[in-house]
């Protein structure tokens, strides 16, 4: 059942479930730090609307630079201003940013250590119709690997308004991914946030598997885990929103005396979310693990909830990948 | 007022910049590797910047008022390391440990290991964008600091330079000169034979900037463009600085071969000798 300690929206299972894009938290939480923090800079480029900045845009006219369509020179005149005392966010498409300027990225922002946060929305399948081209399905892979680079993958609105928040707080390289589409609102205002920790969201009784899932993958999982429960098989089910830095021991702690895993999440198997628990597990509390995610393939267009079925990426896929589990 | 710098800070410039030169063949010979065509061609550059331009306190080279001088094309950071260390932000000594372990002289700048780097670069191509960052913070700030990139001319083969080049003019970065080392070599060969890039100035004018070509071996002609830069107002500025790679070294000046070697212990003994010719002829000359 849901962890009655987070305070999860309690209409969860129902169909009347309020939807709200995670981008909408990323661009309120903004406002909001723009107003405490006069040091607060925004740059995009060229996606101002679509990526929620266009409030803060006209509430901080002189705190906002467009760059035009110009990805690697937006992160660099980021690090210009993150070197000088300012906090700056960076908002485009992920397949953009981290895609096409990885690589400034990884010297300007990270390497140098400057006070610089990257927005990738429209990461994921979510971007449904307008095709592979823009769903960015590589970006946790590509921005975890980078030293000094924090990870963050809210699972819905309230948490990407407190993810948001946190990478306005603390000094330093972010990563922040969001999606395009409405997603289900998983928690509320009062459900915990706290970076480099991962709650457990499902308590199963005597649960057989754990699933980790990170994003709005997390809604999929929960329903999953739902549907298990009427089968007679009970999980755990974990939100993995802080990726990096992640607390080890408590990944550990939750697979201990169980040892069957299923990852699940909106991205490329290869070096996302559930290649860093197998990372771990692997390590230190070896265990069976099932993947969830796009198999090293691109996506396509079609309605986010057709593209999900397809790619075997929504409840039913990872009951299936549960099921292959415990068969074994 | 633009001529203002007397004979006798020329001489004192043009000595820095052949002790600049001496010191940058003594550490890449140390070094046993690195660029050494570039750093000798940009040594005048950082004579006048770092003994007669820049706004700065070696001391404290985190002074917020301090003018910026960026590298963009980071290869040639060894003339910046010799000319820091010669206006007191290090000892020369630790000269000696550039591109060895441990050192702060990394091969290619890195901000956080040495105070004074403004950036982190070598990628080519991400100065001008990070000077941008910096005029823009600098305008939010109301502070009236210059910021200086220094850039190669082959570094102008990269896209993202040209979107920089856009922005510094969208939001009229008065505050903001780059100065491209114009020395007509890259790794691959001469400039204009690996990708043509024609007349830079008429590029930048056409991009909304005041351009200038000026002889970048020239101390005089650097210091008066390095001044006159800061009274250009609503627009960024470039200064196009004809250099001579390898310039003070005979064997070595416009080949491009040198752009990406060190030179050997005899390589090295004939440069210096020559050098320090050079220093006896500044000594005649004034």
């Amino acid at each position: 059942m849901l962890n009655k300690e987070l305070f999860l929206n309690e209409n969860l299972f129902e169909i009347s479930v309020e939807k709200i894009p995670t981008r909408d938290g990323y661009g309120d939480a903004l406002l909001e730090l723009g107003e405490k923090n006069k040091d607060i800079v925004v740059l995009t480029a060229d996606l101002a609307d679509s990526t929620r900045v266009e409030k803060f845009r006209t509430k901080y006219p002189d705190r906002f630079f467009d760059c035009g369509v110009a990805e690697q020179n937006m992160i660099s005149v980021a690090a210009g201003l993150g070197v000088n005392g300012k906090r700056v966010f960076t908002s485009s498409y992920a397949t953009f940013s981290p895609g096409k300027n990885w690589e400034t990225i990884r010297t300007t922002v990270a390497y140098n250590e400057a006070d610089v946060k990257i927005a990738g929305h429209h990461a994921g399948l979510m971007t449904a119709q307008d095709g592979a081209t823009h769903q960015a399905t590589e970006d946790i892979a590509l921005t975890r690997v980078i030293p000094l680079m924090k990870v963050l993958s809210p699972c819905d609105y309230w948490e990407s308004i407190k993810v948001t928040k946190k990478a306005g707080e603390e000094y330093g390289p972010f990563y922040l991914r969001f999606t395009r589409e409405k997603t289900p609102v998983i928690t509320t205002e009062r459900t915990p946030f706290v970076m480099g920790e991962n709650y457990k969201y499902w308590v199963g009784k005597s649960p057989q598997c754990v699933i980790f899932a990170t994003g709005y993958i997390l809604y999929y999982a929960l329903i999953a885990a739902n549907t298990l429960k009427q089968l007679g098989i009970e999980v755990d089910v974990v939100n993995v929103s802080s990726i990096k830095p992640m607390n080890i021991d408590t990944i550990v702690k939750y697979v201990k005396g169980i040892n069957k895993v299923v990852c699940a999440e909106d991205h490329q198997i290869a070096g996302g979310m559930g290649s860093l628990i197998s990372e771990i597990l692997s390590q230190y509390e070896p265990s069976r693990i099932e993947f969830v995610g796009l198999k090293d393939n691109f996506g396509e267009s079609g309605t986010a909830e057709e593209l999900i079925k397809k790619f075997e990426i929504d409840d039913i896929g990872i009951i299936k990948s549960v099921k292959k589990l415990l068969e074994k | 007022m633009l001529d203002d710098i007397s004979d006798k800070k020329v001489k004192f410039l043009e000595e820095k910049s052949l002790e600049i030169r001496e010191l940058t063949i003594e550490t890449l010979l140390k070094a046993g590797s690195g660029h050494t065509a570039g750093p000798l061609g940009l040594a005048d550059i950082f004579s006048v910047m770092y003994f007669h331009t820049l706004n700065h306190f070696p001391s404290n080279p985190d002074w917020e008022d301090r003018d910026r001088l960026i590298l963009s094309n980071g290869h040639t950071v060894p003339v910046r390391y010799v000319a820091m260390a010669l206006s007191g932000y290090f000892p020369l000594e630790e000269l000696k440990t550039l591109r060895k372990l441990n050192s702060r002289l990394q091969g290619h700048p890195h901000r956080t290991a040495l105070p004074g780097l403004e950036t982190t670069s070598g990628p080519l191509g991400e100065g001008i964008g990070q000077g941008i960052g910096i005029a823009l913070g600098a305008k939010l700030d109301n502070k009236d600091y210059h910021v200086y990139v220094i850039t190669g001319d082959g570094e102008h083969n990269e896209g993202n330079i040209w979107e920089s080049i856009m922005m510094g003019a969208k939001y009229k970065l008065d505050n903001l000169t780059v100065i491209i080392d114009r020395n007509n070599i890259q790794i691959d060969g001469f400039t204009e034979s690996v990708m043509p890039l024609d007349d830079l100035k008429k590029k930048y004018e056409s991009f909304g900037w005041f351009a200038e070509d000026i002889d970048g071996n020239n101390i005089r002609e650097l210091a008066q463009s390095f001044a006159k830069v800061r009274t250009i107002h609503e627009k960024p500025s470039v200064l196009i600085a004809h250099t001579i790679p390898g310039k003070g070294v005979d064997f070595m000046q416009n080949d491009f071969l040198w752009h990406g070697k060190p030179p050997n212990e005899e390589e090295a003994k004939i440069a210096l000798k020559e050098l320090r010719t050079l220093k006896n002829k500044i000594e005649s000359e004034y």
